[in-house]
């Protein structure tokens, strides 16, 4: 039996490569079943991990009858499914929203604003590294030096491309545009990474076939 | 040379795709020895589990689904691997609704199957739980309030690894392998920085460029990259795992990307040059 899940595993697979020549009915196969799969496995969860735990067994089993408002609220999202009741799933939208935004800005404050400001506030010259550079002269240790410069200048390069405020011309404009050519060079980077990524999934399905499938490769 | 050009300029793309196909499955058939030597960030990383004490009590977050198991499983197996060398203990959850499956199975592998570690006494999986930010908070508050059943349905009370467990700071470290949202990023902004617990973050390559200036910062204390991480890592714990074998079709795969991003330029002005005459 498991062999015949192992196979039909490969079948999908080899339907979703087969796209890559050109779309036919083995893809849109593999493609509806996915979704399908996908949209019945969230709803078990939800109603397993949630509904049941969270609602269903405290309100019946435990008498936590103050359950019954949220229980409320959950039922009025439904409302928006009828147009002359749909401004009712409003009230428990505005409850959605407003406890997010506020976690949200918390843990963005807290978390990423300040502490990123003041990761950023280096001193231009780290006088460690000078340090360790002068008693250990090597090129890792010369480009350890030229960190915190590099980082400095480029940090301000960057946000003053994005200050509107004075026309970018003359020595405005070279700033401008060598945060640019940093901006640049962090997305080429970061597509860089997706590319890894990538290809660490189709590897991962090319092991698939090859080990766990057809037990071919000497790995 | 110039029709050779421009045949090229015209490849179809199948070719490129076939060809990527062949560099990425290359290295399954043939051993091509890749064994990257490691950078600071998993260095730290693995520094942070080797610094621990036996007995240890690690908070494992696993929050990845089929989409990123390709880059992560191999990150979890030798995170588990390298605590379970440590004789440390390990609590494991994941936040991601299609994660209990993958996780539970790289437990299993590695604390019941390859250690041969008692669950409830050595490990315990206690699984998934709705909420993203809202659960992370919680468990500041109690884990105990927001697990109260592992993933078998066995109350918490019942585990003797919980006993002692109340919130974070009954954890001297918080792991963390994330494919997204809710993970890393979460984490440092309503975890590390609420509750001061050291994280450490395992983190698809496509998130990176975004975590790597909470690194930078210290808010996370090591970073793994990708397969790559993944492969630095399980070199530094001397285990070859998947991700070592995966570095190979990595590199050919890069390799023709490469090739085909300088040849597609060289063509493309050539033919301008030729074009413009």
């Amino acid at each position: 039996m498991e062999f015949f899940w192992l196979t039909f595993a490969a079948f999908l697979t080899l339907a979703v490569f087969s796209f890559l020549y050109k779309d036919n009915p083995f893809y849109k196969f593999a493609e509806h079943l996915f979704v399908g799969v996908a949209a019945g496995y969230v709803v078990c969860v939800e109603f397993y991990n949630v509904f049941l735990p969270n609602l269903w067994r405290p309100l019946t089993n435990d008498g936590q009858w103050g359950l019954l408002i949220p229980f409320a609220l959950g039922i009025a999202l439904f409302t928006r499914f009828t147009s002359k009741w749909a401004w009712v799933s409003r009230w428990p939208m505005s409850i959605i929203i407003g406890t997010y935004a506020g976690l949200a800005v918390i843990g963005f404050a807290s978390g990423d604003l300040v502490l990123q400001l003041q990761a950023s506030m280096v001193p231009v010259i780290s006088v460690p590294d000078v340090a360790a550079f002068t008693l250990r002269p090597g090129v890792i240790s010369f480009l350890q030096v030229l960190a915190n410069p590099v980082f400095t200048i480029g940090l301000i390069c960057v946000l003053f491309y994005f200050f509107f405020s004075v026309e970018h011309r003359g020595t405005f404009r070279l700033i401008s545009t060598t945060g640019t050519t940093l901006l640049m060079i962090g997305f080429g980077a970061g597509y860089g990474y997706t590319v890894m990524t990538r290809i660490a999934l189709l590897f991962d399905r090319l092991y698939f076939l090859f080990v766990d499938w057809l037990h071919i490769a000497k790995v | 040379m110039s029709r050779f050009l421009s045949r090229f300029e015209k490849l179809d793309r199948r070719w490129i795709f076939l060809l990527i196909a062949l560099a990425v499955t290359l290295p399954l058939f043939v051993d091509l020895g890749m064994s990257p030597s490691s950078t600071p960030p998993v260095r730290d990383f693995y520094n942070q589990i080797e610094r621990l004490p036996e007995r240890s009590l690690v908070l494992c977050s696993f929050d990845y689904d089929p989409g990123g198991k390709a880059e992560l499983s191999p990150m979890a197996y030798a995170v588990l691997r390298h605590l379970m060398s440590k004789n440390c203990r390990v609590v494991v959850i994941t936040l991601w609704s299609t994660g209990p499956g993958l996780v539970e199975e790289v437990v299993n592998d590695v604390c019941r199957d390859e250690f041969h570690r008692q669950y409830g006494l050595d490990y315990c999986y206690l699984g998934f739980k709705e909420g993203r930010e809202a659960v992370m908070v919680g468990m500041g508050r109690s884990i105990r309030e927001t697990f109260p059943r592992d993933h078998y349905q066995t109350p918490i009370g019942q585990l003797p690894i919980m006993s002692d467990v109340q919130n974070y700071s009954s954890f001297p470290l918080l792991v963390n392998i994330s494919s997204g949202y809710p993970g890393t990023k979460e984490y440092v902004q309503y975890v590390e920085s609420r509750f001061a617990i050291p994280l450490i973050s395992g983190a698809s390559a496509v998130s990176v460029p975004e975590y790597a200036a909470y690194y930078t910062s210290g808010q996370l204390r090591g970073l793994l990259t990708g397969i790559t991480g993944a492969a630095e890592y399980e070199t530094l714990i001397n285990r070859k795992g998947l991700a070592m074998i995966a570095m190979g079709g990595q590199t050919m795969g890069h390799l023709i990307i490469i090739f085909f991003i300088l040849a597609g330029n060289l063509v493309y002005f050539v033919n301008r040059r030729g074009k413009a005459r």
